[in-house]
């Protein structure tokens, strides 16, 4: 049973402005296609949440292009078109972002921090630790808060932010903080708190399909 | 009268001294951003360099304004906390100011001299030697540079990568010769995410001659 891409849960103009057309669609059926593509050619295991966390028993192909999978099958969710989700968080985790970071504002500031500050390519992550408690860190490359041993800070990433060039060069070319500043418009608030509250919250990490 | 002109001058240059420190500035690029067409496209050199290569250099002297001041303050922790700013964005000034040089308009096809007969003792042919850059740069992991470059000590060439803006001297002690960009801001405009096309033909516009002096120099300096 091999990896697959996911599809998108939208069309790839959807986006628009914020994230160009050509740009989702190169991103998804280019670069995701060919994690997925050497992640199949790298291990036979099929649990991609237990490869995460096990990291440090696999060669650095599955790393690269497993990390690669995960991150970019929850991206897609991440996201959604103007108007289809709240636009901001709800419910007990728009409690808990506050208590944590004085406000959802602070948050995002604290994110883009994250997110700009990261030299080369990486992610930015908004995450639940074992002890409960939210965090914000960033990752190189194709890494994730899921791997032990490899992460700054361990946690189960419920928002993610790509950085790698290819994720905002063709529309932002360097002008990384503009792409960030325009990628709030495009987050899956809804999809997000689903994270929180069906899994995160439970110390469960957020399963992806395929 | 004039030795006490004299001596206001001494003092007053010694406070003022410390104050007028050398700044980096952005090189000028050897040819016209359309130069290294069609391999490299003039939108990429002209971003690649007035703005990537730009905002490394003023970050750089950014952090180096800030060692300075950490050091006049004697705050060895606050001079450590700056390594990695230092690192980034002198690799990045290094890096890409030999890359402006080593590519050039009409590459002459290979190396000669002194050089072509290094990389034949120690790779075997030149397109051996094309072939383990090409399938090392290729293979670098998020961003970062391939090199060719020449290891002093033991005297002869070696093929290596380096991250991020790592430069290759300060971390593997190998003198640059030949080195190729493969963060994807040097050729997603035109290639997209075809690495390997960009780093092949990368070749067609080797500057062999640079290449050779800058071996020459490593070599006998």
């Amino acid at each position: 049973m091999s990896f697959q891409l996911p599809p998108l849960p939208y069309d790839y103009q959807v986006l628009e402005p914020f994230v160009d057309k050509e740009t989702m669609n190169l991103h998804h059926t280019k670069h995701h296609q060919a994690y997925v593509n050497n992640l199949n050619g790298a291990t036979k295991d099929s649990d991609i949440v237990a490869i995460c966390q096990n990291i440090k028993n696999y060669p650095v192909a599955v790393r690269n292009n497993g990390g690669g999978h995960y991150n970019h099958s929850l991206f897609w969710k991440w996201m959604a078109p103007v108007g289809s989700s709240n636009v901001a968080p709800t419910g007990t985790l728009k409690e808990k972002i506050e208590a944590t970071f004085g406000s959802v504002d602070e948050m995002k500031k604290k994110f883009t921090d994250a997110a700009l500050t990261r030299f080369g390519s990486g992610w930015a992550w908004l995450g639940v630790k074992k002890d409960g408690s939210l965090a914000i860190s960033s990752t190189a490359n194709q890494d994730n808060p899921l791997m032990a041993g490899v992460a700054d800070v361990e946690m189960i990433p419920i928002l993610g932010l790509d950085v790698w060039e290819h994720a905002y060069y063709l529309k932002y070319q360097n002008r990384r903080g503009e792409y960030i500043q325009q990628w709030w418009n495009v987050v899956n608030w809804d999809e997000v708190v689903k994270y929180y509250d069906n899994f995160a919250s439970k110390n469960n990490p957020v399963p992806i399909n395929q | 009268m004039f030795a006490n002109i004299a001596r206001v001058l001494a003092q007053s240059s010694n406070k003022c001294l410390p104050l007028i420190r050398a700044k980096h500035s952005l090189p000028d690029l050897p040819y016209d951003f359309n130069a290294l067409e069609p391999v490299i496209s003039a939108e990429i050199m002209q971003v690649h360099h007035q703005k990537h290569h730009a905002t490394y250099v003023n970050n750089l002297n950014v952090a180096e304004e800030k060692l300075f001041e950490a050091k006049q303050r004697g705050s060895v922790s606050d001079q450590i906390a700056l390594t990695s700013a230092l690192k980034f964005n002198g690799g990045g000034h290094i890096n890409h100011s030999i890359f402006w040089t080593i590519l050039c308009q009409n590459g002459s096809s290979e190396p000669g001299g002194e050089l072509a007969e290094a990389i034949k003792r120690d790779f075997g042919s030149y397109q051996r030697m094309v072939d383990l850059l090409v399938a090392t740069s290729t293979g670098i992991q998020g961003s970062g540079w391939g090199w060719l470059g020449y290891n002093k000590q033991l005297n002869r060439l070696e093929i290596a990568a380096c991250a991020n803006q790592d430069p290759l001297q300060a971390t593997t002690g190998l003198h640059p010769l030949f080195g190729i960009d493969v963060w994807e801001h040097a050729y997603y405009l035109q290639y997209k995410n075809a690495r390997p096309d960009y780093v092949k033909s990368i070749f067609k516009i080797a500057n062999w001659r640079k290449v050779e002096e800058l071996f020459g120099k490593a070599r006998h300096d």
